[in-house]
């Protein structure tokens, strides 16, 4: 081959290359404009002040239809949970509600891609941001407001690294934090330990000192309770991740793994603390990867993804005592949360 | 077209000072590692908002990854060495390597279960693993060994910039069309299609042949484990020993500085700047004074780099300071250890020599970075670093000695 044809060649795979993209990145980018450019599909109320929908008993979650408002902030009466929907003018990856805050995590886009996590008063205004060390996963906080906690995926950022760790936080709302969870005393099955792989994901507070948590080593997890003054994690069961604890304080929420198909597949169970009696929720069949939240002391709440359509979530119900069959609760939405004033 | 220099070349006839240019194909490859890294870096920087964001996967099913591909990596870039000693056309075995990871990405635009994408991405590290050695040795066969160096330089200074572009155009993608990860993917395709072409195109079969090796003989170890060749591994190997990943240095300074978090990724970036723009004149520099002095000394600005991770002084300044030394360290080891491999075995099993060294070095770093950890845990960050520096003062005068020698060596076998 001469080189005035190899250059022709090279030319020709180039301009083909160049062209392929090109229109590629144009047709997606057009998509995505022409999604969003439009309203929500599904009802909307205007926020009516102080006595209206958005201040009473209600369920602040993450709007996720294909829309203008897609990421935004809404709520729902308690009582009409599939009724018109609320907007406020915050945007949030993960979101945590309670009378007096709310928490969010968000992924800040831009050539370096920031995590923050911003909490606001319950007027919207805001208390404080800091940075969290990667992409956001859980958020809560304590029952009295005081405190709150996140979970964000770290990854490595080069090519020779792929690993993945979690990284969980507590901090005070509008104060300072903890450190990372990880440097707290670990005590499992009655022994203290500090494996070089431990990873703490899903925080969820009983008090204003005290919280349970997962840890994960080895290959297994373990339910700790988590005292904030002592700086410890204890280990009270295994084979537990993502507790969220009941309003009556006497149960854990979680997802149970098992292996389906090479994958890992998680059903909502129940744990009594007093008894460790566990009950798996099997009326629910599909994988439910998120932090459940309870809607009251028999029923709880969480997330699944639309296998027809990508990046949009719905928020389900489920009874605890282990038969009913999972119902729709809130359409297009993630991160539920009930806020009872 | 190129230029044929000998490997040893009749006397520094083209060396005035002038004249300091290298070899069109070194640049080539540096475009084609350019392109490649691009390609490459470009689907790392936005995989895990990926695979947690739109695919839904959690971090625990993912995490096995890394391990696996440790270990492939240094068995196939050993094989990709002996491969391209043993049949002669380095070219070819570096363009399967390079092709292999563009077929990979073409693949990764239709997969979605996490055994799927883990084996697409075990691809792609394949194929890097193979090209690697192929490439350095041709590069080093184009190159007089006075100029060796240099030439690596370059080359390194094109392949890091690739590696700085590439995370900032996937988010600028990612900033114009929110949800384009397969955007990002289609272009990084674009990009990896883009090297194999340049690659096969215009990169000769066999760049500097000073003779047709019409028999081929079989690979023997023992041609490669040159008695200098061994001195040179090992010392690689102890010093890779001591070599705490940089990763743990930023964690180290955000840990001391209380930086936000969101810088951390721009560590990577100030890393690389430092490295690309140190890469010639470090390289010019091992040209002239030795490339295994050079070699060893670098350590001596990773020491610096622990030094200035634990201690506190001015969170700005000691962060800036340990990137440049970061960047420096990388100057002055990366592309030199595979100048000086190079040179420290028979023209006829180069590439297995440099694949030798760059694997000594992989995996001494990993297991370094595994007992880093611990220590870390153990005594904290500032602590662990002051142990694994002790320990690089004190095997660093042993390393120098036997720099002296590879050097007197390396320059013996011109």
């Amino acid at each position: 081959m001469s080189q005035r044809v190899r250059w022709t060649v090279f030319t020709v795979i180039a301009a083909a290359v160049v062209a392929v993209v090109t229109a590629y990145a144009i047709g997606a980018a057009t998509t995505y404009r022409r999604a969003h450019d439009r309203p929500p599909t599904v009802e909307t109320a205007p926020d009516t002040g102080s006595a209206g929908r958005a201040t009473g008993p209600r369920i602040v979650f993450r709007h996720t239809g294909t829309d203008d408002q897609n990421g935004m902030i809404a709520s729902v009466p308690l009582d009409d949970p599939s009724g018109a929907r609320t907007f406020t003018s915050l945007n949030c990856d993960r979101v945590d509600a309670t009378p007096q805050v709310i928490s969010c995590l968000r992924t800040e886009r831009g050539v370096i891609t920031k995590y923050s996590l911003t909490e606001y008063a319950a007027d919207g205004a805001e208390i404080q941001k800091v940075s969290v060390p990667g992409i956001p996963s859980r958020t809560r906080l304590s029952p009295d407001s005081s405190l709150v906690a996140t979970t964000t995926f770290v990854s490595g950022h080069s090519y020779m690294q792929v690993g993945f760790s979690t990284a969980t936080e507590i901090r005070d709302v509008g104060g300072k934090g903890y450190g990372n969870l990880e440097r707290f005393t670990l005590v499992l099955d009655g022994k203290q330990v500090s494996p070089r792989d431990r990873n703490i994901w899903g925080v969820t507070f009983a008090d204003d000192d005290t919280f349970y948590a997962t840890v994960g080593t080895g290959g297994e997890t373990y339910l700790v309770r988590g005292d904030l003054a002592e700086r410890t994690l204890t280990s009270v069961a295994e084979h537990v991740e993502c507790p969220s604890l009941s309003p009556d304080g006497t149960r854990i929420a979680f997802k149970q793994a098992s292996e389906r198909g090479g994958q890992t597949w998680w059903t909502p169970a129940v744990l009594d603390l007093a008894t460790g009696k566990r009950t798996v929720l099997r009326a629910e069949d599909r994988n439910v990867d998120d932090q459940i939240a309870w809607l009251n002391d028999h029923t709880v709440l969480y997330g699944l993804a639309r296998d027809d359509e990508v990046g949009v979530t719905d928020v389900w119900s489920l009874g605890t005592d282990g038969r009913t069959r999972p119902e729709l609760f809130i359409q297009q939405a993630w991160s539920p949360t009930v806020v009872r004033p | 077209m190129y230029i044929t220099l000998s490997d040893r070349p009749k006397v520094s006839s083209t060396t005035g000072p002038g004249r300091r240019r290298v070899a069109p194909v070194v640049i080539t490859l540096g475009l084609v590692s350019l392109v490649t890294d691009i390609s490459s870096e470009s689907v790392s920087a936005i995989l895990p908002l990926y695979l947690t964001g739109v695919l839904g996967l959690s971090t625990i099913s993912y995490g096995f990854i890394d391990a696996l591909y440790q270990g492939v990596s240094a068995l196939v870039r050993i094989g990709g060495g002996w491969a391209a000693d043993r049949g002669g056309h380095p070219k070819w075995v570096a363009f399967l390597g390079y092709g292999l990871a563009a077929v990979a990405r073409f693949f990764l635009l239709f997969t979605t279960g996490v055994a799927a994408i883990s084996a697409v991405i075990s691809a792609d590290r394949i194929g890097k693993g193979l090209r690697t050695a192929p490439r350095d040795a041709m590069i080093s066969e184009a190159t007089p060994p006075d100029r060796l160096g240099q030439a690596f330089g370059v080359h390194r200074t094109l392949d890091t910039i690739g590696a700085a572009v590439g995370p900032l155009l996937a988010f600028a993608i990612l900033w114009w069309i929110p949800d384009g990860y397969l955007t990002v993917m289609v272009v990084s395709l674009g990009f990896a299609v883009l090297g194999v072409a340049m690659l096969g195109l215009f990169v000769p079969d066999r760049p500097a042949s000073t003779v047709p090796r019409a028999e081929r003989t079989p690979v023997r170890w023992r041609e490669v484990a040159q008695p200098d060749l061994v001195r040179l591994l090992v010392v690689a190997g102890v010093l890779g020993l001591l070599t705490v990943g940089d990763g743990f240095i930023y964690l180290a300074l955000l840990d001391q500085g209380d930086f936000a978090a969101h810088w951390f990724p721009l560590f990577y970036v100030g890393t690389n700047i430092a490295y690309l723009s140190l890469a010639i004149p470090v390289g010019r520099l091992a040209d002239r004074v030795g490339k295994a002095r050079v070699l060893a000394s670098g350590h001596l600005a990773l020491l610096g780099a622990y030094l200035v991770a634990a201690l506190s002084w001015d969170p700005t300044a000691s962060t800036l300071l340990a990137l440049v030394l970061l960047g420096t360290f990388y100057a002055a080891t990366d592309g030199v250890i595979a100048a000086l491999a190079g040179r420290l075995v028979p023209e006829t099993v180069r590439a297995s020599g440099i694949a030798s060294a760059q694997t000594v070095v992989a995996v001494a770093r990993m297991f370094s970075s595994a007992g880093f950890g611990l220590l870390w845990f153990v005594l904290g960050p500032q602590a662990a670093l002051v142990v694994v520096g002790t320990g690089l003062v004190a095997v660093l005068p042993a390393a120098l000695v036997v720099a002296r020698r590879l050097d007197l060596a390396a320059g013996g076998t011109r």
